[in-house]
């Protein structure tokens, strides 16, 4: 199974959760409902206690999860369990020390036997990958490049050298809802299908089945965090059945369009 | 293509949108630091502003009561805004002129870089945001007030530990959602390149001011050289001119906090280990997972979990040397260079100012010893007296 099997002849709807917010058990419950709901690809957020991507919604379940005790090595016997019931590709998405200091050849090949299919480091730009992405083509997992409005000059080395999706930044600023998107997303996706075919999915900001139906229009898939992160947070352990009916209304909606 | 690296250290480990930020600002640095014009501008502030060169003043009293090297002040500490850190504010508020911005962001521990970066955004007119740990608000209340009076605004970061490196972080954040009129005039010699070379090269005039000034006094350059470590500007300001000089001693003193053998320290290079964050690669607090590790001092401007990338090159190469000085070490010494020389040092300062004590009594009468006094402690005597148990309102 690869990353890019998520978009096999559909917009792909990709979801991200931190594991272990509320508790690693929840987690799994999540990540099968999540399925269930319809979601094509999933990202499972490793806890860091600085995430400086992350705006206030995803630092909070950073918080919460770690303050349970959760830790990498807890998060593969989790990955390892989970797997054999799920269909749909998983990455890992977390910071650059969370992978250096459990040694990057370690942490990337453990990922690989557990089942995992990816992983995205947003301190991680182009020029720093290398040490990161090298191991990680060499252990079949892809090691996903992000592309933001500000990128202009930089879209077409990065988007040459891609692997799996491009994770396309939809607006300036840190993780979280926002009640408009004003980069022109077709033009960036459009200047980066001179260089690539492989997918591309838009992230950062989508929080409505009406938003994630409208942006994918324009590109290959689409991601939401913060928006389920949210739903986890109100509703902590019993969270389960409210992120289905999320999930599967921003399903519904992507389908429908 | 180069992207800044100390041996292994250093690099660019940042968000893809800031990507090209920083370039921009590496291209911008590279075209005006050589450039004659903006080089007069900034000499002239130093000397017409910031009260350039600052004093190397022998400590007579201090020399005779340890009874062992020569020692020298370097009296970073008479700077306006009270400290070295207008130094670097000067050369990065001129650069953001320079490229058109209009809005500067900033990280502040102490208080001490927020306020000369007020400062500075004052002079130029110049739209200000510092980002400063909510308990470190607490700490340096007056600093905060100065910086609103400045005309900055001041934002109390209530996330994580609210100190130091949530303020970097905020920043960081902050950055990334307005990249085109504003420049984040980050003050310590860390985060991705080009940062630390940028403020590395604004703040070395301390050491080519020491390298004269030494030579004019003693006709010879000094034995050692001691400077505070959090982030570690002033220190390698210190330290730059002397590197190629094999014989100068460069000795960082960080933050122990209550000791290295306990948590609340954040003495890096004691405790740390390799690690990437905050756009760098570096030595981190961490634990064995790779989460930054809550740090502590008594300091708010050296209570950071990392240190700058060069420095944690030249203590690989063995060049400089870092000691960790405790609480208890640093308050005696604030107090005892203010009874001593009646000089009352920053609480940072008084970190290297303890381990001259304990290193100066073993060195011959005829070696030379300088401290930078990056900062005043006029700050600090609140805390200080709430340490000794005297609560004092400032």
């Amino acid at each position: 199974m690869r990353t890019a099997d998520a978009f096999n002849n559909k917009k792909a709807f990709i979801s991200f959760i931190t594991c272990g917010d509320p508790n690693l058990e929840t987690t799994e419950e999540l990540l099968l409902a999540m399925e269930k709901g319809g979601v094509d690809l999933i990202e499972l957020g490793i806890p860091f206690s600085d995430p400086t991507a992350e705006g206030p919604v995803i630092q909070g379940a950073n918080i919460r999860a770690l303050s349970t005790g959760v830790t990498t090595d807890k998060i593969f016997d989790m990955v390892r369990r989970v797997r054999p019931k799920l269909t749909v590709p998983l990455v890992f998405m977390t910071y650059a020390n969370v992978v250096f200091s459990y040694g990057i050849e370690r942490f990337v090949k453990t990922s690989a036997e557990v089942g995992m299919n990816g992983i995205i480091l947003p301190d991680v730009p182009f020029e720093e990958k290398a040490e990161f992405s090298e191991i990680c083509d060499k252990c079949g997992i892809d090691f996903i490049s992000l592309i933001a409005p500000t990128s202009e000059d930089r879209i077409s080395n990065i988007a040459k050298d891609a692997k799996g999706f491009i994770y396309l930044v939809s607006s300036l600023g840190v993780t979280g809802m926002r009640s408009t998107i004003t980069t022109d997303i077709g033009a960036i996706v459009e200047k980066i299908r001179e260089n690539t075919d492989i997918p591309v999915a838009v992230g950062f900001g989508i929080s409505t089945p009406e938003q994630a139906a409208n942006i994918s229009k324009k590109c290959d898939g689409i991601i939401i965090g913060s928006a389920i992160v949210r739903i986890i947070a109100e509703h902590g352990e019993n969270s389960v059945p409210y992120v289905f009916d999320f999930v599967k209304s921003v399903k519904e909606a992507i389908l429908n369009t | 293509m180069s992207n800044g690296k100390f041996g292994i250290h250093g690099g660019q480990y940042i968000p893809e949108t800031l990507m090209n930020a920083v370039i921009e600002l590496e291209e911008a640095y590279n075209h005006y630091k050589d450039d004659p014009e903006f080089n007069r501008e900034l000499t002239q502030l130093f000397n017409e502003y910031a009260g350039r060169p600052s004093l190397l003043y022998y400590a007579e009293k201090m020399t005779k009561d340890l009874s062992g090297a020569k020692i020298y002040l370097k009296r970073e500490d008479l700077n306006h805004t009270g400290s070295h850190k207008i130094n670097n504010v000067l050369g990065q508020a001129l650069l953001a002129k320079k490229m058109g911005k209009t809005r500067v962001i900033a990280e502040t521990g102490a208080g001490q870089h927020g306020v000369a970066t007020a400062t500075a955004a004052a002079l130029f007119g110049l739209e200000c945001e510092v980002f400063m740990g909510e308990e470190d608000t607490k700490r340096q209340a007056l600093n905060v007030y100065k910086m609103r009076l400045l005309g900055a605004k001041v934002n109390a970061v209530k996330t994580g530990t609210a100190t130091l490196k949530d303020a970097v972080s905020e920043a960081m954040r902050e950055w990334t959602s307005r990249i085109s009129d504003t420049h984040y005039v980050l003050g310590s010699v860390m985060g991705p390149h080009p940062f630390p070379t940028i403020v590395r090269d604004f703040q070395a005039v301390i050491s080519k001011e020491i390298k004269e000034q030494c030579l004019e006094k003693e006709g010879k350059l000094p034995d050692a050289v001691l400077a505070c470590v959090g982030g570690g500007s002033n220190a390698i300001g210190a330290f730059y001119n002397f590197i190629n000089d094999e014989g100068v001693r460069l000795i960082g003193c960080e933050a122990a906090g209550r000791g290295i053998d306990t948590f609340e320290t954040a003495a890096t290079m004691a405790t740390g280990k390799l690690g990437i964050f905050h756009g760098m690669k570096s030595y981190f607090c961490q634990d064995e997972y790779g989460q930054i590790a809550p740090v502590y001092s008594i300091s708010a401007g050296l209570d950071y979990p990392g240190v700058g990338p060069e420095h944690a090159y030249l203590r690989d190469i063995g060049r400089a040397e870092y000691v960790p000085i405790t609480d208890d070490e640093a308050v005696n010494a604030f107090e005892y260079l203010s009874r001593t020389e009646g000089i009352i040092p920053a609480i940072e300062s008084s970190h290297a100012v303890a381990h001259a004590i304990k290193l100066a009594p073993t060195m011959d009468k005829e070696q030379i010893m300088v401290i930078n006094i990056s900062g005043r402690g006029d700050k600090d005597c609140a805390a200080i007296a709430r340490y000794r148990g005297e609560d004092i309102s400032e």
